[in-house]
């Protein structure tokens, strides 16, 4: 008798201490950059055209574009003053559910819509005939970072990282990539590739590369999870660029601001003569060779992931925002309006770099607009 | 008291009770107890309710999930919930969810038997009530904050133990090494047998102190020498309570999350090896994968977090069939 309860008394101890670290976990990892919004420009707060704006403003989705949002955000209620605006980075998934649940007034998407979300936005999100459509804001360059004692200086091609990334290629002094790099002294160093323990839009937009770009050396469908065997892998963007930190002899990809202390990005070796530097300029110049696939006002890209243009650096990824094009709805409608117009116009865009992110081109940004201003 | 009562209450159960019961039925018509006994009688059936919600939400889910699912779903090797058609398995999850906690067992429960022998039979006073007391802090620290150190502490300082395992022990196969970051399962593992460790320790310290008295003396008396004291009746004495320690332990280290994440490096494969990335974990996989799953995706999610349910289920009720079966050995009834 004694025993069981002490056996009660331990359960009830075992069962507060598992509640207490439920509780305390409850609040998980939150997958920002730390190029803050804090350093953005002082853009002018006239060329904001707030309209009849007003009220509460709910988003969500990407976490990739949490920093360009914050931004703007900063620089839009200090404009709009009655507009409440919360985005809230839930992932690109949960984004895309929640608007299309008509919780949200637009989501934030590192994918463009399926054929079957855009089938359901037309029965749930949006009345009247309208559907869902995405409206590219944000480019955002993945940085191949690595982390090889005494090599400064790295170029690789499709191939390469395709074999790298697939565990065909182990050693950093293997003759592929020697025959990239005649310069550079490569130790004899096991090479340990990280990838992404968790769901994201950066592995489902670097494996998209490597297989349009390498398509015999990469043989495995684009996804959000990662499906080569083999590797290493961590969860988050800060954490792979902790481990390629730490670990001598490793290489992962991530959002470009994630490639600093102690990581090198690697240049990538295209069609063009020079290999390309990764910057937000040199993903803006592929971005200009994007094909427009979305239907109607739907501007969904298909990147180029094999630019031949000079200094067009072809790892990139586009997050979008998700709204109606007919049918929102009408308490939201002014301020979704005008804080797309805001976002899509040249302050804007031009808040951007300063986050991290490049500017989506010219041709494009002038569709955006357009499509913007026909939201209703 | 009884009479005067009953007149002020509601109708009295007319039917015939054995004298027992009678009598805390009447008891129960005081107002004061009569809420009481409608307060645990809800708190009960609650508690019922809640776990019966639990289950039935998990299996609406996991059934929508896995009709879907076009690959085995206890022996595949792959998560792919949201590829058409869709192909995912717990074969892996389970594999690394059993394995790691295994790991933390054997590591946990030596260490935890002898920290409670220790502070029970050894240490004097003055140094057994503060070591009880930092065990007791032990599992205070969240989950978060072991994820942490392990990350960050833990996994760069493993890599000489890895080495020397992978030196003298990698013929074995289960301890080769090809020299990645040491974020395998065996790191899960210890990190995990850390955060065990207070609860095992705990129970076993309270079930010792319950040794009754007599028995270690006549031990004494007989010319046993500590150890054989605790050999032969301290150790017999609370194996049941040692037994449900370790379960409790298990269970814990079964559903954790934020620290296993943060520490594996998880891959949809296994690997003989423990010191190799191989396998993950069912709740690890939940919370990563959950933010950026579709509906399918976190459906498919769920029917894993029913596959955690039902081992962990399986693993009380174990421990349950096993404590009852020593019920009558132990010294509960001495």
């Amino acid at each position: 008798m004694k025993l069981q309860r002490k056996n009660r008394r331990a359960l009830a101890l075992g069962a507060l201490a598992v509640s207490g670290a439920l509780a305390l976990t409850a609040c998980g990892s939150d997958d920002t950059g730390n190029t803050g919004g804090d350093s953005t420009s002082t853009a002018k707060a006239g060329n904001i055209d707030c309209g009849d704006a007003s009220g509460q403003l709910q988003a969500s989705g990407s976490s990739a574009q949490k920093n360009a949002i914050d931004a703007w955000v900063k620089q839009y209620i200090a404009a709009c003053k009655s507009v409440q605006l919360n985005y809230n980075p839930t992932g690109s998934g949960a984004g895309v559910t929640a608007f299309l649940q008509g919780q949200t007034a637009f989501a934030g998407s590192d994918s463009a819509l399926e054929a079957e979300e855009i089938t359901e936005s037309k029965k749930t999100a949006c009345t009247g005939g309208g559907q869902a459509i995405d409206l590219p804001m944000v480019v955002g360059p993945i940085g191949v970072g690595y982390n090889v004692p005494g090599v400064d200086s790295l170029v690789l091609d499709a191939p390469t990282l395709a074999k790298i990334f697939d565990s065909k290629i182990t050693n950093w002094n293997d003759a592929a990539i020697k025959k990239l790099n005649p310069e550079a002294k490569l130790p004899d160093l096991k090479i340990q590739a990280f990838h992404r323990s968790d769901e994201s839009g950066t592995t489902d937009n670097f494996t998209k590369y490597l297989g349009a770009a390498a398509p015999s050396d990469w043989k495995y469908e684009h996804s959000k999870s990662w499906e080569a065997k083999g590797g290493q892998s961590a969860s988050g963007s800060s954490g792979v660029a902790q481990q390629v930190t730490q670990t001598a002899g490793a290489i992962s990809y991530m959002e470009l601001s994630y490639v600093k202390d102690g990581m090198k990005a690697v240049k990538i070796k295209t069609g063009a003569a020079e290999p390309v530097e990764a910057t937000t300029d040199n993903a803006t110049k592929s971005i200009s060779e994007a094909k427009v696939v979305g239907t109607g006002k739907d501007l969904a890209l298909e990147l180029n992931y094999t630019p031949k243009a000079e200094g067009a650096y072809p790892i990139t990824l586009v997050t979008y925002e998700i709204v109606c094009d007919k049918g929102n709805k009408a308490e939201t409608l002014p301020a979704v309006k005008s804080f797309l117009s805001y976002i899509a116009s040249e302050d804007g865009q031009g808040v951007l770099t300063e986050a991290g992110y490049a500017p989506v081109p010219d041709e494009l940004i002038t569709k955006v607009r357009s499509t913007v201003s026909g939201l209703s | 008291m009884d009479i005067s009562t009953k007149s002020t209450a509601s109708p009295p159960t007319p039917e015939p009770l054995p004298t027992e019961q009678k009598r805390a039925a009447r008891g129960a018509t005081r107002p004061g107890d009569r809420i009481f006994l409608a307060l645990s009688r809800g708190s009960g059936i609650f508690l019922l309710v809640v776990m019966a919600a639990i289950a039935v939400f998990l299996s609406l889910r996991a059934a929508h999930a896995i009709s879907r699912d076009e690959a085995n779903f206890f022996t595949t090797f792959e998560w792919n919930p949201t590829a058409s058609p869709p192909e995912f398995g717990i074969a892996v999850l389970a594999f690394g969810t059993v394995v790691s906690s295994i790991i933390a067992l054997a590591i946990a429960v030596p260490v935890s038997l002898g920290i409670a022998l220790f502070i029970t039979h050894y240490a004097p006073r003055k140094l057994g009530g503060p070591i009880a007391y930092v065990i007791d802090l032990l599992a205070a620290v969240p989950s978060i904050v072991y994820g942490l150190w392990g990350a960050l502490v833990l996994v760069p300082n493993l890599v000489g133990l890895y080495g020397w395992l992978d030196e003298y022990l990698g013929w074995t196969g289960i301890f080769e090494w090809s020299g990645g970051a040491p974020r395998a399962l065996l790191t899960v593992g210890v990190l995990l047998a850390i955060m065990i460790l207070p609860i095992i320790t705990n129970v076993s310290r309270e079930i010792f102190r319950q040794v009754p008295q007599m028995h270690e003396e006549a031990a004494l008396a007989l010319g046993a020498t500590r150890w054989e004291v605790i050999r032969m009746s301290v150790l017999p004495y609370g194996r049941s309570g040692v037994i449900s320690a370790s379960m409790l332990g298990l269970g814990r280290a079964l559903g954790e999350t934020m620290a296993v994440a943060m520490v594996l490096s998880p891959t949809f494969d296994i690997n003989a090896s423990l010191l190799d990335p191989g396998g993950g974990t069912f709740a690890q996989n939940i919370a990563s994968k959950f933010n950026e799953a579709t509906t399918d995706g976190r459906d498919a999610l769920i029917a894993s977090g029913l596959v955690l349910f039902v081992i962990t289920l399986l693993v009380n009720g174990t421990a349950r069939i096993i404590i009852e079966r020593r019920k009558e050995f132990s010294g509960a009834n001495a």
